[in-house]
């Protein structure tokens, strides 16, 4: 059989880079495969992508050399329609890619391009839509849909145009765990009944492996370094070389000197064989491994009690919520998009007025405060660094809040160099912002944040989109600050960040306060996962495999080891 | 939030019109208010715009941002005209019926009166039409109307996104706002207007490097999935014209021709009963 993409030492250069992005690239995809193509950011995977949907060559320009064929014929040849046909792609910002104004419009955009008769793409979208379940929202704006409903309406925008492969741009990226799950199984129950091919390009590892994949495709630096099977890839040391994130239950099971090896089936926590000399392994660890360490019992210093809030379109976004926050903790805030989570950190600023209950900060009313006032104890820095940052030169932009507060010059100074000491930015600090990578922006906005020294600083999701390294980067700095005395606020849905780096998550739904528990505790608790759109961690399957009852003593005594082996 | 430029989804039938025919309604009315000075023409047209405002079941709450906008303009363009030229009333009309004397170069007079009175009906009989296609016209189906009339739909479609992002991008406005308050940097009214202008001028460099992203992203994603592959493309959210759409295109285009009519007949575009 011939493969339906076939890369023939392919080199590619962007015209505004010196070196090639891609270089001598060789991979064949057949048809029906699933494949998954892994690497950390900047590895070559979203430009490897751009060549196979064809931006490359025909939207960004540069050279290439070898060959790219798609169903034999040479994609240089081809034009981006012709080649739109073939591949379909779902983009990794389902917000930015929704181009219609409502979920019918946006289904049918492709085939309006084609110049369907109206009464036709009636028929068709109704089809497609009822297909990936959305049917009911045909005529809602993409601004009343969750992350997971408008990454469907992406996928049946796609799929209303029969095309044989189908293309995913880091379908996990903005979606919650349970709304990434359910994306895992979406596509691969596509791949079934349409018999597509499909590719998915992701560095979440064990997210994309909750359904089966025939291949990973691993690369590095611009080439490929592994092209294997997910059993033969878990078995081998390639992961951590190319710091991409071992599977939860395989790294425990590491930890109990359990060898993984390609026959016993590691590539999901369903399929592994683990034999009873391995279950044993896994009890002993587990039986000897100390409990974490108990939560501290520091002074509170932020305490929300009873808050409540609803927006002027009558929809309550907080309903009788209490959190104290003690001194020195790294704090988790959880939950689905539209919880709470982020109403309940602008009350906090002082974006919003609650409508209920009281704030205090060291007993003092926050209320009583203007947003300024406020952020001279609590700072806040926002998702994405782009919105926040407004100075030209990096120095500048860490100085702007010093500045706005009078603060005489040469203390401003003194501030901004020490505060670009702790935050690794000092080499740089003559640089301009747009030079920096978006890890080293969110940085400079964080710096900007800590320059006024807070007390409490609040995140609002710190590691979304981060690879690896980069997270591990972002999250070794916070604990850098927290250990300095700063408390960490953090508003996520990543359930890795909470195992790694939180004591306790404080996990929000519709509004209301669901839980106020050990993390170890909420990610063992299939009740509260369900309610809050979390998922169950690997670790529980793997306590529940090997006999262990308690799935929460497990996890906390992962939580031990694993910080242990980090530090 | 402030809804400066927007669609508000209503059942009425000035919804139920094409998005062409109420671009085209609204070019005409425009028109037509502006050939004519005379006064028995232009006290109707405001007291029309008012009766459609009604059908549309579009309330005054929905444009009042708007509204004050304008009607600040309106005021401040009536003073210019009398400031600087006090006497362009009696120029036109060709008479001076002196009132009272506000000082040697500034005499009110009749004349003038009744031109300021013109200019404001003007007004009065514009901006509520503006508004009225502005609320009830659907930025996709206006599209796939702009096209049918002639438009390259590319140009359409552009203008139709155009439409789309605004709210979008107010919210991400407010959103970076709060932030940078959040470090310091006032914009409440406690702080001088040119001080709060400065401020916001800062939001606009976050606020652009993020449309460009914005732009990049969309502008792939119109592609991959064909976007200018033909010379034609059809229209989810296309609805053909209805009687009532040709009825109100006739009424509007017989209101031109009333006012170009008017206008030759009397010999002059203004009209002034004390003549």
């Amino acid at each position: 059989m011939d493969p339906i993409i076939k890369f023939h030492n392919f080199t590619w250069k962007y015209n505004a880079q010196a070196e090639p992005t891609l270089h001598d690239i060789n991979l064949e995809i057949f048809e029906g495969e699933k494949v998954l193509i892994c690497g950390p950011s900047g590895c070559g995977k979203s430009t490897l992508a751009h060549c196979i949907n064809g931006l490359i060559p025909f939207s960004y320009k540069g050279e290439s050399s070898g060959s790219l064929t798609i169903f034999g014929k040479e994609t240089k040849a081809l034009s981006i329609f012709d080649m739109s046909k073939m591949v379909g792609t779902v983009l990794q910002d389902s917000d930015g890619q929704f181009v219609g104004l409502t979920v019918a419009e946006d289904i049918a955009f492709a085939l309006e391009n084609d110049c369907v008769p109206q009464k036709e793409l009636f028929e068709r979208v109704a089809k497609v839509a009822g297909e990936v379940s959305v049917g009911e929202h045909l005529h809602h704006a993409p601004t009343e849909l969750s992350g997971g409903q408008k990454q469907r309406v992406s996928l049946a925008g796609v799929m209303v145009d029969d095309v044989p492969v189908l293309l995913f741009d880091e379908p996990l990226a903005n979606l919650d765990p349970a709304t990434g799950k359910q994306a895992i199984e979406l596509i691969d129950e596509i791949k079934r009944t349409r018999n597509a091919t499909v590719i998915i390009i992701e560095h979440r590892l064990e997210d994309v492996l909750w359904r089966d994949v025939d291949r990973v495709i691993l690369m590095q630096d611009g080439r490929i370094a592994a092209d294997v099977t997910p059993d033969e890839l878990l078995s081998s040391d390639l992961l951590k070389t190319y710091g991409i994130r071992e599977p939860l239950y395989i790294t425990a099971l590491k930890y109990a000197g359990v060898e993984i090896l390609p026959e016993k089936a590691p590539h999901s926590i369903r399929s592994i064989n683990l034999s009873d000399d391995d279950v044993n392994a896994v009890k002993n660890w587990y039986f000897k491994a100390s409990e974490g360490a108990a939560p501290g019992n520091g002074e509170i210093l932020l305490n929300a009690e009873h808050i409540s809030f609803a927006y002027d379109n009558g929809r309550k976004a907080l309903d009788d919520v209490s959190v104290a926050v003690r001194k020195g903790e790294m704090l988790a805030i959880v939950g689905r998009n539209g919880a709470g989570k982020s109403t309940f950190s602008k009350l906090v600023c002082g974006f919003e007025r609650p409508r209920n209950g009281s704030l205090l900060f060291k007993g003092q009313d926050l209320m009583k405060l203007s947003i300024k006032e406020r952020a001279d104890s609590i700072g806040y820095v926002m998702q994405n660094p782009n919105q926040m940052i407004s100075q030209v030169m990096i120095a500048d932009e860490v100085a702007l809040g010093l500045k706005t507060r009078g603060v005489p010059e040469e203390e401003i100074t003194r501030r901004v160099e020490d505060t670009l000491k702790i935050c690794g930015l000092y080499p740089f600090r003559k640089w301009p912002v747009s030079a920096l990578s978006y890890g080293q922006k969110k940085r400079v906005t964080i710096a900007s944040i800590l320059v006024l020294d807070p007390e409490i600083i609040i995140l609002d999701e710190p590691t979304a989109g981060q690879d690896f390294r980069h997270y591990t980067e972002i999250m070794e700095f916070l604990r850098e600050i927290n250990r300095r005395g700063i408390t960490v606020v953090m508003i996520t849905h990543d359930m890795h960040l909470m195992l790694e780096y939180c004591d306790r998550a404080v996990v929000l739904s519709d509004g209301r306060k669901l839980a106020d528990a050990h993390c170890a505790a909420v990610l063992t608790d299939p009740d509260l996962i369900e309610r809050a759109s979390l998922k169950l961690t690997s670790l529980y399957d793997l306590a529940h495999l090997c006999g262990i009852e308690d799935a929460e003593g497990f996890v906390r005594c992962f939580i031990a080891c694993d910080r242990e082996v980090r530090a | 939030m402030i809804n400066i430029f927007n669609y508000i989804e209503r059942q009425s039938p000035i919804h139920r019109l094409t998005g062409a025919t109420k671009l085209v309604c609204f070019l005409l009315w425009s028109f037509a208010s502006m050939v004519t000075y005379d006064t028995r023409i232009l006290a109707v047209l405001p007291v029309a715009a008012v009766i459609l405002f009604g059908v549309s079941k579009i309330r005054l709450k929905d444009v009042k941002f708007i509204l004050s906008v304008t009607a600040v303009f309106m005021v401040l363009n009536n003073l210019l005209v009398f400031l600087f030229s006090p006497m362009h009333g009696c120029e036109i009309y060709g008479s001076v019926t002196e009132l009272f004397r506000i000082s040697a170069r500034y005499v009110v007079t009749r004349e003038q009166l009744w031109y300021h009175l013109n200019l404001v009906l003007k007004y009065l009989a514009q901006i509520p039409m503006l508004l009225l296609f502005v609320t009830t016209t659907d930025p996709s189906e206006f599209a796939a109307s702009l096209n049918k009339i002639g438009v390259n739909y590319k140009i359409a479609y552009s203008v139709a996104l155009a439409l789309r992002y605004i709210p979008d991008i107010q919210r991400e406005y407010h959103d970076i706002s709060l932030s940078q308050q959040a470090r310091g940097i006032e914009m409440s009214k406690k702080e001088s207007l040119v001080k709060r202008l400065k401020a916001a001028s800062a939001i606009l460099i976050p606020l652009i490097l993020s449309s460009m992203d914005r732009i990049e992203i969309i502008s792939n994603a119109m592609e991959l999935r064909g976007f200018g592959k033909g010379k034609k493309r059809s229209w989810y959210m296309a609805r053909p014209f209805t009687p009532a759409d040709i009825l109100s295109m006739i009424i509007c285009g017989l209101l031109l021709v009333l006012a170009i009519i008017d206008t030759a007949k009397m010999g002059t575009r203004f009209w002034y009963p004390w003549a």
